[in-house]
């Protein structure tokens, strides 16, 4: 690794095809991300008759028609609502959640402080969609069988101690004296939240609740063990994947990766700093 | 001002929802695999399971798919946050352009790659177009399970290492950079300051890395489905099947089990192998 | 009027006393500094007034109510941190409108009072300004006036300056305490560095160890130190002390020297004088008997005045010697202490003997 990492020295005599190599491995792994969306686009965007022919074009004529022939498919927009549903049952609850606790960490000093924060750091062990087996039985018994709610829950589970710890990370990144100030200013502790510290961790808020719905947009296997009727769009592609037409196929995944592109341009500067505390 | 009982209060919905979502339903899932309808102990749903003849495969695959895949990416998103670290303009573009797939489910990934390895796909007519072969090869079919498996591989890299990245970088960020100032006054070459300052600073976050992939390695299960279908079953896969094609809960909670051991062996092996000295950290 | 009154405030974090039992009672109107080293107690104390911290033990009362069960918001307090506190996402004129609105004040008298305290500031250019456009002195600036618009009965302030560099710190020293001299308010004033303390107080309480040792005026903890570590913190270079045996009939042995001293029981006692105290004979003049000699091991030539460490029976003393003077490293020095600036200590309590 040595002549890739020398290639920024500011020794002198670092030679030219340093300089090519680090630049080409930039641009390489670049498109080693990024060819394999673009093909899917060019999947997505071709007739159906291109999809399935032999050899395949690199740069498609544009036609709708297999996105078209997606979402007229049965089932798949009440797929996709049951999937925004789910996912926005997941962000309100493990923010709801996750805050307060996030809080709770960054501002106080309290028995059973370092347990809480293990057990959060815990659930990183374990393979979470694994809940869904035992739940699926638990929720028979409670009702909460195939149910927006039911999946929101595990979702909740997968997403919380996300939640948690980006927020214990936003909260600590703001000066106890900020709020200590407001309280001498005449605010009550509410009042201090609310005025102070809330409109600063606004926007870190929102980069964790659009995390958590990524978390629960992308899950598979929970949803697919969950659900019948209210199939979210990745259990219905999942079930579809062994005898759906292949655009059809495509233009799902399209759907699936469009809005998680959005998303993660949207909390990247988040990305690091939740991290950077979350190794601790 | 400060009342005792506040930060017990903020806790107490987060704390509950992990018992009841996290702790209470490991336990259930030993009681089924454990437990007969009737209440009786029992193995015999781990002897049934044992005994299947997909469960040894099953059991192969996911492990060879995690040593195949797991090392790969920590080596290739070491070297990329070399890269990123030593970048002086368009870090943060190309540090989005790597994370993009921090956003893309696994099943997304699966049918990403499938686009490229289908017998009508983009690497066959890529080399149709070259002149490699006369006729699509079935990269996928069920006689191809080592063709099936690089795909699956690839698909892993290609989705998972972002995650890695993102650990690595944040890591490399915490490092501070009088470290390797004061070892470029020792004369030390970039390569001994990779080794001797970078590695050793970097443990806690290689440590979460690795504990955070062989987790998730070991949970693959829509790449697998996207691109092999049934042909190459993996220990998710089966789970999947049992509980909710052949609605056998019992030996599906015995596979939990196995995944769960596993998981946390490994977890534990990490841990010891990666430990740093209290103290010892930045 | 607001007078205020600590009686018997304890503080523990686990099982270390942070204080211990204080009793302090700082007048209407007055400038009281609380002095000492990091870790001592001084802001833990503050923050108990402000009612940040709670007391193990003990009582405040702000003005003749009793304060210590209240939150800070009822206690008629403002105060001025250390790294600001400015809210970021708020301009300066909101900043500073802050407890005004939360007073729930009519906007008319929120507007004179911002732009009155602005004045005095010296910000009234900057109030539509947010932090982040600020320097280290217009933020210091912004959270003054922020605590001086509610027009507090209490104002308290946790190290306000010492993110300044030392020039701005000298100027803002000097406005501070003219602003404050006008605004009738009773300050607190928590600081490390002594130049401060001494500058600014009508009356300094040097804090160690979790305890008060000692509450006067600038020029009484300089001249009479109540103990020993008062003598040995305040004053750069700090008091010299040297063991002193007792010969009897209140005469002591001072490294060889007879010196008159009090008449106590004790067999040892300590000298104390301070390096400016300190006058220095030629050799030739001086009787050995009655000029006690040291050896000069370090001089630093400090402008106004030449610091000589020497060394006497083994132990150390500084002297302060004319810019002037011709001596270097290694000249015997004899030198003989001004007799109304002795100041005695007992050595078992540290405790000085007057």
């Amino acid at each position: 690794m040595s002549h890739k990492t020398q290639v920024n020295g500011t020794v002198n005599g670092q030679s030219t095809w340093h300089r090519y190599l680090f630049t080409g491995s930039v641009i390489m792994l670049c498109l080693w991300v990024l060819v394999p969306i673009y093909l899917l686009l060019v999947n997505t965007f071709s007739a159906p008759e291109a999809v399935s022919a032999f050899p395949k074009k690199a740069f498609p004529d544009i036609n709708t028609e297999s996105v078209e022939f997606f979402i007229k498919y049965s089932g798949v927009a009440q797929a996709l609502w049951s999937s925004i549903k789910v996912a926005t049952v997941t962000m309100i609850l493990s923010i709801s959640l996750g805050a307060p606790a996030g809080y709770a960490l960054s501002r106080f000093d309290f028995t059973g402080k370092e347990t809480f924060r293990v057990l959060v750091l815990m659930t990183r062990a374990f393979p979470l969609p694994l809940l869904a087996l035992p739940l699926a039985v638990m929720y028979i018994k409670v009702g909460l069988d195939d149910s927006v709610l039911g999946l929101a829950l595990v979702h909740t589970m997968l997403a919380l101690p996300f939640a948690v710890l980006i927020t214990y990370s936003l909260f600590s990144g703001i000066p106890i004296e900020l709020e200590e100030a407001a309280w001498t200013l005449g605010c009550n502790r509410l009042q201090a939240f609310v005025k102070v510290i809330f409109p600063l961790v606004l926007p870190g808020i929102a980069a964790s609740a659009i995390f958590a719905f990524v978390i629960s947009w992308n899950e598979v296997f929970a949803a697919a063990v969950l659900t019948i009727e209210h199939r979210t769009l990745p259990a219905f592609l999942l079930q579809g994947l062994g005898n759906a037409p292949l655009h059809l196929k495509f233009a799902g995944g399209a759907v699936l990766v469009l809005p998680a592109l959005l998303f993660i341009f949207l909390v990247r500067k988040y990305l690091f700093s939740m991290w950077g505390i979350a190794n601790r | 001002m400060y009342s005792r009982k506040l930060p017990y209060l903020l806790l107490l919905p987060s704390a509950l929802f992990l018992c009841v979502f996290f702790l209470y339903p490991f336990v259930l899932v030993a009681w089924q695999a454990f437990v007969t309808d009737t209440g009786e102990l029992t193995s015999e749903y781990f002897m049934e399971m044992a005994t299947h003849w997909k469960f040894n495969t099953a059991l192969i695959n996911t492990l060879l798919l995690a040593l195949a895949v797991v090392p790969f990416q920590i080596v290739l998103a070491l070297y990329m946050a070399t890269l990123v670290n030593g970048m002086k303009r368009g870090r943060d573009l190309i540090l989005y352009i790597w994370t993009i797939p921090l956003g893309i489910s696994d099943l997304a990934a699966g049918i990403i790659w499938l686009a490229i390895f289908e017998q009508t796909g983009f690497l066959n007519s890529f080399m149709q177009s070259l002149g490699f072969i006369e006729e699509p090869i079935g990269f996928l079919g069920y006689q191809n399970k080592g063709t099936i498996f690089v795909a699956i591989m690839l698909a892993e890299i290609w989705r998972a290492t972002a995650i890695v990245l993102v650990i690595l970088v944040a890591g490399m960020g915490l490092i501070p950079k009088e470290y390797y100032e004061a070892a470029e006054v020792f004369g030390a070459s970039r390569w001994k300051q990779f080794t001797r300052i970078t590695l050793p600073m970097l443990k806690p976050s290689l440590q979460t890395a690795m504990i955070l992939r062989v987790i998730l390695a070991f949970e693959v299960f829509a790449v697998v489905v996207a691109l092999g279908g049934t042909n190459l079953p993996v220990l998710m896969g089966e789970i999947y099947t049992w509980q909710y094609d052949l609605r056998d809960s019992s030996v599906a909670a015995a596979y939990a089990l196995v995944v769960l051991a596993i998981s946390i062996g490994f977890t534990l092996l990490i841990m010891w192998g990666l430990r740093t000295p209290k103290g010892a950290r930045v | 009027m607001a007078e205020i009154n600590i009686k018997q405030v304890a503080k523990q974090f686990g099982g270390t006393h942070a204080l211990h039992s204080i009793d302090l009672t700082i007048a209407d109107q007055e400038f009281l500094v609380l002095l000492g080293a990091s870790g001592c107690g001084k802001t833990t104390l503050l923050r108990i007034v402000a009612g940040l911290e709670t007391a193990t033990s003990g009582e405040v009362w702000i003005g003749g109510h009793r304060v210590d069960k209240l939150a800070p918001r009822d206690r008629g307090i403002a105060m001025v941190f250390q790294n600001y506190a400015v809210f970021p996402h708020l301009t300066v004129y909101e900043n500073i409108a802050f407890g005004l609105r939360m007073a729930k004040l009519p906007q008319a008298e929120v507007d004179k009072r911002v732009n009155r305290t602005a004045d005095l500031m010296h910000i009234e250019n900057l109030l539509s300004r947010y932090s982040g456009q600020l320097s280290g002195g217009q933020r210091q600036r912004v959270a003054v006036a922020r605590a001086l618009a509610t027009e507090p009965a209490v104002l308290l302030m946790d190290e306000p300056l010492s993110n300044l560099d030392a020039l701005l710190r000298m100027e803002m020293r000097a406005e501070l305490k003219t602003v404050l001299a006008e605004s009738k308010t009773t300050t607190i004033y928590v600081t490390h560095d002594q130049v401060e303390a001494m500058s600014m107080a009508d009356r300094i309480a040097i804090v160690n160890e979790g305890r008060i040792v000692q509450a006067a005026s600038a020029v009484e903890v300089y001249r009479n130190p109540a103990e020993h570590f008062v003598g040995s913190f305040i004053g750069n270079p700090p008091m010299n002390f040297l063991d002193a045996t007792a010969l009897g009939d209140g005469w002591w042995d001072v490294a060889g020297t007879r010196i008159k001293g009090p008449s106590v029981k004790q067999n040892k006692l300590q000298f104390g004088i301070r390096p400016e105290d300190i006058s220095v004979h030629s050799p030739k003049t001086s009787n050995p008997q009655d000029s006690p000699s040291a050896t000069i091991r370090v001089l630093e030539p400090l402008g106004s005045h030449l610091l000589a460490s020497c060394k006497v029976d083994n132990q150390m003393l500084r002297v302060v010697l004319d810019s002037d003077a011709s001596v270097k490293a290694g000249d015997p020095l004899h030198w003989s202490p001004v007799a109304d600036r002795i100041r005695w200590f007992d050595p078992a309590t540290a405790l000085a003997i007057l």
